[in-house]
C-alpha cells in the first residue's frame, strides 16, 4: 500500500463526498412521499433535459466501460474500438422509437419493458419471460461496475473484498433511501470528474509520449509483431464483420436493458428524450478518446497488474493513470472511475428490483398490491440485488461475471421482437415471440459455448466473435453471436406467428390503442398514474 | 413532435426522418475508414473519421428534433 497513500485518500474523500449527496438525495425535487415506485423507482417521472442526460449518461457509460474497453484496445486493437460507431449508430436507431415507448409508458403507467409487452401482447407468460430476461442480464451487469472498482483498487495494491463490501452497503443504504433520485444527483459530480480527467489524460499523456503519432505507430508495431488473426491496429479481411455486427448488435441491445429505459420513463415528456437522443452523444466522443487510452498504454510500456500468475488486463488504465499523473490527480481519476461505478449499479439495481415487482410480485403474489407495497418491496429487493452481484464477485471467479454479461447482451438481445417491434406492430403472436425467444437464446449459448479464447486457454464462452467456418465456410471471418441468434429469433417469432394463426390457437388481447403512442405531457390521458388500476 | 389539426389522428411521420438513415449506416460502412493514412493531427483515419462521425449524428439527429418538434 505504500505509496499510494495521497491516491488513497483523494479517492476515500471524493467517495464520501458522494456517498453523503446519496442520502441527501431523498430530499432533492421533494417529493410529498417517496413510498411509490414513480417516486422511488422513477425519480417522479419529472426530470427534464439536463437531468436526464446525466441520468441516462451516467446509465450507459459505466466504470466497466472505462476500465474494459481501453483494455480490450491494450490487447486486441482496433476491434476494441467497436464502442465508438456502436454509440453513434444507438441514438438516431431509438430517436423515435423511445419517444413512443415513452408515450405508451405514460398513458398506462409502464415502470418496466415488461410491463409493456404485458399489456401489448395480453400475454402473462410472455411478460414472466420479458421480466426474467431482463433480471439475469442485469445482475452480471451490476456484478461487473464491482470489477471497475477492483481495477482501481488493485493498481492502489489494495487486495481482498472488504473495500468492495463497504462500498456496497454505502451504495445499498443511500439507494435504499433515495430510489432513482440518488444516481440522478450523483451523475453530475461522476461526469464532472470524468470529463475532467480525460481532458487531463489526452492532452497530457501523448505530450509526454511524443505526440500521436509515436502513440499509433507504437500500437502498429506491437500488433504486427502479433500472430494473432484477430487483432491489429486497424481491422483486417477477418474481423470487418464482426465489428460491424458487434456494433451493430449492441446499439440494438442497448434500450432493452431495463436500466436504460429506467433514464428514459423519468423523463418529463417526450421532448426530453428526443433532445437527448442528439445532446448524448458527446459522451460518445469521450468514449472514443478513453478507449484510446489503451494505445497510450502500449506506447508507455504500462504492464497490467499481475496477482498469483494472473494478469489481470483491466488493470492496464488505472496503472497508466499511476504512472503518468501525479498522485493526487491519478486519486481523483480513480474516483472518478469509483464514483462510475455507483451511479450505473443504482440504476441497474432499482431497474432489477421494479421488474421482480411489478412483473413477478405484482403478477403472481400479491394481485391487488398498493403503491406503497409496491415501493416497500422493490426497496427491499434492490437490497437483494446488491448482495447479490457482492455474492458474485466474492464466490465466483470474476472473469466469470465477464462471460456472464457477455452472454446477458446476447440474451437480452431476444427481446427485440416482443419489445423493440412491438412498439411498431402487433402482428406477431404471443406464441410465436416465444417460441422466437427461445429459439434465439438456444441459438445464442449454442454458439458462444462454440468459440474458445486461445489467450486465456478457454475453450468455451471466451468471446462473442463466432467463426462462420463453423458452418463449413472456408473463411477466417467471425461474426457477433448476438446478430446471429437475433436472426433465428426473427425467423422462428415469423414461422411461429403464421403457424399459431393457421392452427387458430388463440391470441392475447392487445390493450393500447394507437394514439397511446403519441401522447405527451399535457394531455388528459397522461395522468398522475393510477398504479393500482387492474390490468 | 408533429401535431396535427385537432380531429386529425397524431403521428411521427415525417420526410425528416429519413435524415436518421445517415449516422445508422455511416459508421457501418468499414470501407470508408478502414486504413492508416491520411492521418489528422497524427490520428489515422480509421480513428478521426470515426470521431468524425459523432458529428454526422449529433448534427442529424438536432435537425430531425428541430423540424419535427
Amino acid at each position: 500500500m505504500s505509496g499510494h497513500t495521497t491516491e488513497l485518500v483523494v479517492f476515500i474523500v471524493l467517495f464520501l463526498i458522494v456517498s453523503g449527496m446519496g442520502f441527501v438525495a431523498s430530499r432533492w425535487r421533494r417529493p410529498d412521499d417517496l413510498a411509490s415506485l414513480n417516486e422511488w423507482g422513477l425519480g417522479g417521472r419529472s426530470f427534464g433535459s439536463w437531468i436526464t442526460w446525466f441520468l441516462i449518461g451516467g446509465d450507459l457509460y459505466t466504470a466497466y466501460t472505462f476500465v474494459a474497453v481501453p483494455a480490450l484496445v491494450f490487447s486486441s486493437g482496433a476491434i476494441g474500438f467497436y464502442a465508438l460507431p456502436y454509440t453513434v449508430v444507438v441514438y438516431p436507431l431509438v430517436f423515435l422509437v423511445l419517444a413512443r415507448m415513452w408515450s405508451v409508458s405514460h398513458v398506462h403507467g409502464f415502470v418496466t419493458p415488461a410491463d409493456f409487452v404485458r399489456a401489448r401482447f395480453g400475454s402473462p407468460t410472455l411478460a414472466l419471460v420479458i421480466a426474467i430476461t431482463g433480471l439475469v442480464a442485469t445482475m452480471p451487469y451490476i456484478a461487473l461496475q464491482l470489477v471497475g472498482i477492483e481495477a482501481v483498487l488493485k493498481a492502489m495494491g489494495i487486495t481482498g473484498h472488504l473495500p468492495i463490501i463497504i462500498a456496497f452497503a454505502i451504495l445499498a443504504a443511500y439507494t435504499y433511501q433515495s430510489g432513482l433520485r440518488a444516481p440522478a444527483l450523483i451523475a453530475f459530480v461522476k461526469d464532472a470528474l470524468i470529463y475532467i480527467v480525460i481532458l487531463a489524460a489526452v492532452i497530457y499523456i501523448p505530450s509526454q509520449l511524443g505526440g500521436w503519432d509515436s502513440i499509433f505507430d507504437a500500437a502498429k508495431a506491437k500488433f504486427d509483431a502479433t500472430p494473432a488473426p484477430g487483432d491489429g491496429y486497424i481491422l483486417n479481411a477477418n474481423n470487418q464483420l464482426q465489428y460491424v455486427t458487434l456494433a451493430f448488435g449492441s446499439a440494438l441491445a442497448l434500450f432493452l436493458y431495463p436500466h436504460s429505459l429506467t433514464g428514459v420513463l423519468a423523463s418529463k415528456n417526450r421532448n426530453v428524450i428526443k433532445r437527448n437522443m442528439s445532446a448524448l452523444p458527446a459522451y460518445s466522443l469521450v468514449l472514443g478518446l478513453i478507449a484510446l487510452l489503451g494505445f497510450m498504454a502500449i506506447a508507455a510500456g504500462t504492464k497490467p497488474v499481475t496477482a498469483n500468475g494472473k494478469t489481470d488486463t483491466n488493470t492496464i488504465v488505472p496503472v497508466l493513470f499511476d504512472q503518468m499523473f501525479p498522485d493526487w490527480f491519478t486519486g481523483v481519476a480513480y474516483a472518478a472511475v469509483g464514483i462510475g461505478a455507483l451511479v450505473p449499479a443504482a440504476i441497474m439495481s432499482i431497474a432489477a428490483a421494479n421488474l421482480f415487482t411489478r412483473n413477478i410480485y405484482r403478477e403472481y403474489i400479491n394481485k391487488n398490491a398498493t403503491d406503497s407495497q409496491e415501493a416497500t418491496v422493490s426497496k427491499l429487493v434492490s437490497l437483494v440485488v446488491k448482495v447479490g452481484a457482492v455474492l458474485c464477485i466474492l464466490l465466483l471467479d470474476p472473469q466469470f461475471s465477464i462471460d456472464l454479461q457477455l452472454i446477458g447482451g446476447v440474451i437480452i438481445l431476444q427481446t427485440l421482437p416482443s419489445v423493440g417491434l412491438g412498439l411498431y406492430t402487433r402482428w406477431f403472436h404471443k406464441g410465436g415471440l416465444i417460441a422466437g425467444w427461445a429459439a434465439g437464446l438456444a441459438a445464442g449459448m449454442w454458439m458462444l459455448y462454440l468459440i474458445p479464447n486461445p489467450a486465456t486457454g478457454k475453450q468455451h464462452f471466451g468471446g462473442s466473435a463466432f467463426a462462420l467456418s463453423n458452418f463449413g465456410f472456408d473463411t477466417k471471418m467471425t461474426i457477433y453471436a448476438g446478430f446471429l441468434a437475433l436472426a433465428v429469433n426473427l425467423i422462428v417469432a415469423v414461422l411461429g406467428t403464421l403457424i399459431f394463426r393457421a392452427v387458430k390457437v388463440a391470441d392475447g388481447e392487445d390493450a393500447t390503442a394507437r394514439d397511446d403512442y403519441f401522447a405527451d405531457e399535457g394531455d388528459p390521458k397522461v395522468k398522475d398514474l393510477d398504479l393500482t388500476g387492474s390490468h | 413532435m408533429t401535431t396535427g389539426e385537432p380531429g386529425q389522428p397524431r403521428t411521427d411521420r415525417s420526410p425528416w426522418n429519413w435524415l436518421l438513415v445517415l449516422p445508422i449506416v455511416l459508421p457501418l460502412l468499414t470501407f470508408l475508414f478502414n486504413a492508416d493514412e491520411p492521418r489528422l493531427l497524427g490520428f489515422p483515419l480509421f480513428y478521426w473519421l470515426q470521431m468524425a462521425f459523432i458529428v454526422v449524428g449529433v448534427v442529424s439527429t438536432t435537425i430531425v428534433y428541430r423540424m419535427t418538434k
